[in-house]
Formats: structure tokens, sequence, C-alpha cells
């Protein structure tokens, strides 16, 4: 063994990463297209990047610009978002298991949103909305944080997120109940499960910064994750401040999430599955999860979005509900897989 | 030549006072074995040398204030091994033994420089892991998985290597190659301090012996005087049987039953 064999094997490796990365890139692109072109009216590939790029009729390029752009552009931000959240709690707590809509993230931030709608704070369209949120959503992912406790086991991350997301429910119900029209609770109904239908720029506006920026804050951890591999003392003694880690997740999390939620509603079971996804391809290394994470967190949601245009039905299918119908059967297999770990060391 | 020190060392844990006014001063190149009973606050002197928790007096290494060096600093100056050998992902054990380069900034091991990639080849071969070099540690036996972290450790090429029981677990050949292996590393210059309940271990390899009992230093100095008869009986309610195998010590303690 001397250093040239020895870089031979981490190339090899990294090619195989690259690879992949670059495969999920593809289909990300080519899923955008199709989300493009699908809808009452129906546009082929060719013709949706025409009028993209200002060719085509008239029409066609204020169906794809105006009213499908948007949504596509929500849904790879969104899922990309919730892709690389979940891959990103998941390498903190060293834990396959950590999502944020397992901990209350998109619960609490639906209540915070719902607070604000309910209560007439501001228009749906202000920033109020994904401020608040944004602040549900960190108070919730801290206090899971600080209940669990350092090194804490999956048992009482998986309750303490359980408690979270049922008190975030029970308030939003009270919410709802308390709130004397029923037209905004019909509305909030509606909203909290989960829809890119009818989104505007305005929407973009509102959610993409928070997203880019909980999204820069969670890559910029990358190697640390790496660190955590040997739990929190070893990466201390290795120059990582572990407590100012958790606050950037934390963090970053919340802003994403927030953002996300300000505008869709809750939409589930991405960040748990995404990065699960990718670990045959791309290895365990929580590190290198992150961006492969993030792009098929983007591939689910927006296929997701098709799906629900494409199914037929009398009413339409929010985007919500079906990733949490198709998520937590998912979740259930993956509880069946660590079974063995689950039950030996929970502690 | 004193390498670390530390004067009137107090550790509390929550509420809890768990070490006492202890001081200690630490020479490079010695193999140094921190024993005591359970519970005598072994892992806190260790943690606390390394600053991964707060202490109140005054720690030196290398003539510096422990407490004035950032975090990056100290993970040049102290190579840590936690208790467990804990990897929670199955990545490559070169994988592992390379995050012992990430205190000087070689965070990425697909991307090292030939100077970190020497470092962790160094390593691999100073404790024989380079034939498991691409198998996942989370498949490696625990003998195996002990030399790797201790790999991990060895890449940090740091001054002083702290190892809370890097033989906890092992059968007796794996225990006596560990400590064979950190013997070594002594004798390169290091200062390897080592947390054990062997105390056989302890009188065979190591040059000084620390003797913590209920957060106090006991005794401490050359493995004979920090382990004699008087010492046994009060801080481990042992006695012990005493002999010389191929002109090293051997104890074996003996309490009546």
């Amino acid at each position: 063994m001397s250093v040239q064999d020895f870089a031979l094997a981490a190339e090899v490796a990294a090619r195989r990463r690259w690879g992949a990365t670059a495969a999920l890139l593809a289909l990300v692109v080519l899923l955008c297209v199709l989300s493009l072109g699908i809808g009452p009216v129906r546009l082929s590939p060719l013709a949706v990047i025409e009028a993209l790029f200002g060719g085509g009729s008239d029409v066609a390029q204020v169906i794809v610009r105006e009213i499908r752009l948007p949504r596509t552009i929500l849904a790879f931000a969104i899922g990309g978002i919730l892709g690389l959240s979940g891959a990103a709690l998941q390498g903190l707590l060293r834990n396959p298991l950590a999502s944020p809509s397992l901990f209350g993230a998109p619960q609490s931030a639906a209540f915070g949103a719902v607070l604000v709608i309910a209560l007439g704070l501001a228009d749906v369209r202000s920033y109020a909305l994904p401020v608040v949120a944004i602040i549900a959503a960190f108070g919730s992912v801290f206090a899971l944080l600080a209940i669990a406790g350092r090194n804490a086991g999956l048992l009482i991350l998986i309750l303490a997120g359980l408690a979270i997301s049922s008190f975030a429910g029970a308030a939003t119900a009270l919410v709802m109940n308390l709130s004397s029209n029923p037209f905004v609770v019909l509305e909030i109904a509606f909203w909290l499960l989960g829809s890119l239908e009818d989104r505007s720029f305005q929407h973009v506006a509102l959610a993409l910064p928070f997203i880019i920026v909980g999204g820069a804050i969670l890559l910029s951890q990358a190697s640390a994750f790496r660190a955590l591999t040997l739990g929190e003392e070893a990466a201390q003694s290795l120059g990582v401040d572990v407590g100012r880690l958790r606050l950037y997740v934390i963090t970053g999390v919340a802003l994403g999430v927030g953002g996300a939620v300000a505008v869709t509603g809750t939409i589930g079971f991405i960040g748990l599955v995404a990065p699960h996804l990718m670990r045959p391809p791309i290895g365990h290394d929580p590190a290198r999860l992150l961006v492969p994470s993030a792009l098929t967190g983007s591939a689910l949601l927006l296929a997701a979005d098709i799906a629900v245009r494409i199914i037929p039905s009398t009413s339409d299918i929010k985007v919500g509900v079906l990733t949490s119908i198709i998520g937590v059967p998912f979740f259930l297999y993956l509880i069946m897989r660590e079974r063995r770990a689950l039950g030996g060391g929970v502690a | 030549m004193t390498l670390l020190s530390a004067a009137a060392l107090n550790v509390s844990l929550g509420s809890r006072k768990v070490l006492h006014d202890v001081s200690l001063s630490l020479a490079a190149g010695h193999l140094v074995a921190l024993v005591g009973p359970n519970g005598a606050g072994k892992t806190t002197l260790l943690r606390a040398l390394a600053g991964l928790i707060p202490s109140d007096g005054d720690i030196r290494i290398g003539g510096d204030a422990l407490a004035s060096l950032p975090l990056r600093e100290r993970a040049k100056r102290f190579a840590y091994l936690p208790q467990g050998h804990m990897v929670h992902w199955p990545l490559p054990a070169r994988d592992i033994v390379a995050l012992g380069r990430y205190p000087h900034g070689a965070t990425d091991p697909a991307r090292l420089s030939p100077r970190d990639m020497e470092a962790v080849l160094r390593a691999m071969q100073a404790v024989d892991v380079t034939e498991f070099s691409d198998r996942r540690v989370t498949e490696l036996s625990g003998g195996e998985r002990s030399r790797v972290a201790l790999a991990r450790v060895l890449a940090v090429e740091a001054p002083v290597i702290l190892a809370d029981e890097p033989t906890a677990s092992l059968d007796p050949r794996h225990q006596i190659d560990v400590m064979q292996k950190l013997r070594n590393v002594a004798d390169t210059g290091v200062l390897v301090v080592v947390v054990t309940h062997d105390l056989g271990l302890a009188a065979r390899f190591a040059d000084h012996v620390l003797v913590l009992s209920e957060g106090r230093l006991a005794a401490q100095g050359a493995p004979d005087e920090a382990l004699s008869e008087a010492v046994l009986a009060s801080v481990f309610r042992v006695s012990a049987y005493r002999a010389e195998f191929q002109r090293e010590a051997v104890i074996v303690p003996w309490a009546d039953v």
C-alpha cells in the first residue's frame, strides 16, 4: 500500500459519486421540463423550452413562464431544502431516522403561519408569514434538541418529536377552533394539506430568500457532520464547536422549512426519504450526502407535483397528502429495517 | 521535561464536584497510566486535560495556557480517543483514519494533500490496518476496529495522546497489542495518557502511574511506587500477587472472597 494506491482508491470512489450526482441532476432538469409542460394545456418538452426562452405562441409563453414556472421553481427549491434539512439533521444526530417532519418542524411552522392568517395580522402574501413560520420552526427544533439533550438516543428524539408535532397540531386546531370566520377555517384547512397550486412569483419571492440562506448555512457545515461520525466528544476534540454547529443546523432548518411551509403548507417525509435513497449510490458519509439529498428532494417533490396533476380525480389531490401517503409506508419500512438496532440500542 | 501540567484542577459536573485539586506534571515520551476505581473521575480528568469540559485551575500544554488556545489549536495538540471507539456511519476505515487530519484543515478524505495522505498512511502502517483500508469499520471485528480508532488518533500527529480505556472489551492478545503500540508511540517522544482498569497492563507498560480516588490524586509515580501495597489496599481495596516475568513487572490484583 502506497500513497499512490491511496489516491487511486479515493479517486475511483469520487468518480462514482460524481456519476450518480450528474445523473440525478439530469433527472431534476427532465422533471422541471415535464412540470412546465403538464396541466390543463399539455405542452411538449420542445414547446416548453421554446416558450421558456421567449419563442412559440404568446399563450404558451404565458402558461409556461407565468403560471407554471413559479410552481416548478417552488417544487424544486422546497423539495431541495427539505431533502437537505433531512440529511443535515441525520448528520447532526447521527441517526438515519431524523427528519424535519418527524421532529414537528413543519407542523410548528404551519402553526405560526396559521396564527398569522387567523388573527388577520397580515396579508397572506406578506413577509410576516414566513418570518413567524421560521420563528415557530426554530422554537420547535430548539426545544426538541434541548429536551432530548446531548447524545440523545433515537427513542428520546422520536418521542420528543411526536410530542412537539402533536402540540403544534393541537395549537393549530385550537386556532381554527377559535376562529369565527368559517371561510378562513376552510382556507387554512386546505392550505395545511400542502399544495403548490396557483403559486405566483410573489410566493417565490417570499420563500426563496429564506430557503437559499438556510440551505447555504446547512451546506457550510458539511465537514463538521463528517467529524461527528466519531461522536460529539471526538468531533469536539478534532476542533468542531459542537454547540455552535447545533445552533447553525437549527437555524438553517428553521429558515428553510419555515420559508417553505409559509408558501406551501406542510409537505412531509421528503426530508426522511431523500437521504435514504442516496446512501446506496453515494455512501454513508454525511457530508457527501447533502447535495445529492437536496437534488433527490427536488426530484421527489417535482415528481409528486406532476403526479397530482396527472392522477385523474374529481377534486385535485394536494401534493402534501401524496408525499405523506407515499412517505409513511417508507418510514414503516425503515423502522422494520432498523428494527434490530432499534430493539438493541435505543437508550 | 514537562509537556503537560495541571495545577489545582477542579471540575464540577452539574452540582457534583468530580475533581478536587488535582495537580500533575507529565513529560514528553512517557506512557502514563491513569487508574482508579469506577467513578473516581478518570474520564473527567482526561476530558478536562483535553479542554473538552470547562475546569477551574491552570492547565498548561507546551508552555501555553490551555484556556488561551483556540479550538483548532487544541485539536492539533491533543489527540483524544473516547471510550468505545464509536463510529456512527459505516465509512471505510481509510476515511475514519483521515479524520485525524481534520485539525490540520484536511476536512475531506477524498482531497488530502500529499502530506496529509502520508500521515494517514504512516498511522495506518503503525497499527497495521492498511489491509482493511477499504472495508467499512462497522464490518470489522472489535480488535480491528480498536486499531482503526488508534490509527485515527495517531494520524493527528499530536504531541499528546489521551486514550480512554483503549483496551476495554478486547481479548488479552489485543489488549497487549494495543498497549505495545501506544508504548511504541510514546518512545517516539509523544506523551501518551491511558485510562485503564488493568493494573497488570499499567505496571508492565507505563513509565508513570496516576491513581485517582474519589476525584483526588491518591498517588503518582513510577508503577512500583504508585501501585504499592498500601495504595492498592486503600484505593482499590485489593491486595496483589507480584512477580517478575521475562524481566517485566507482573501484578495480579487479588481480593479475598
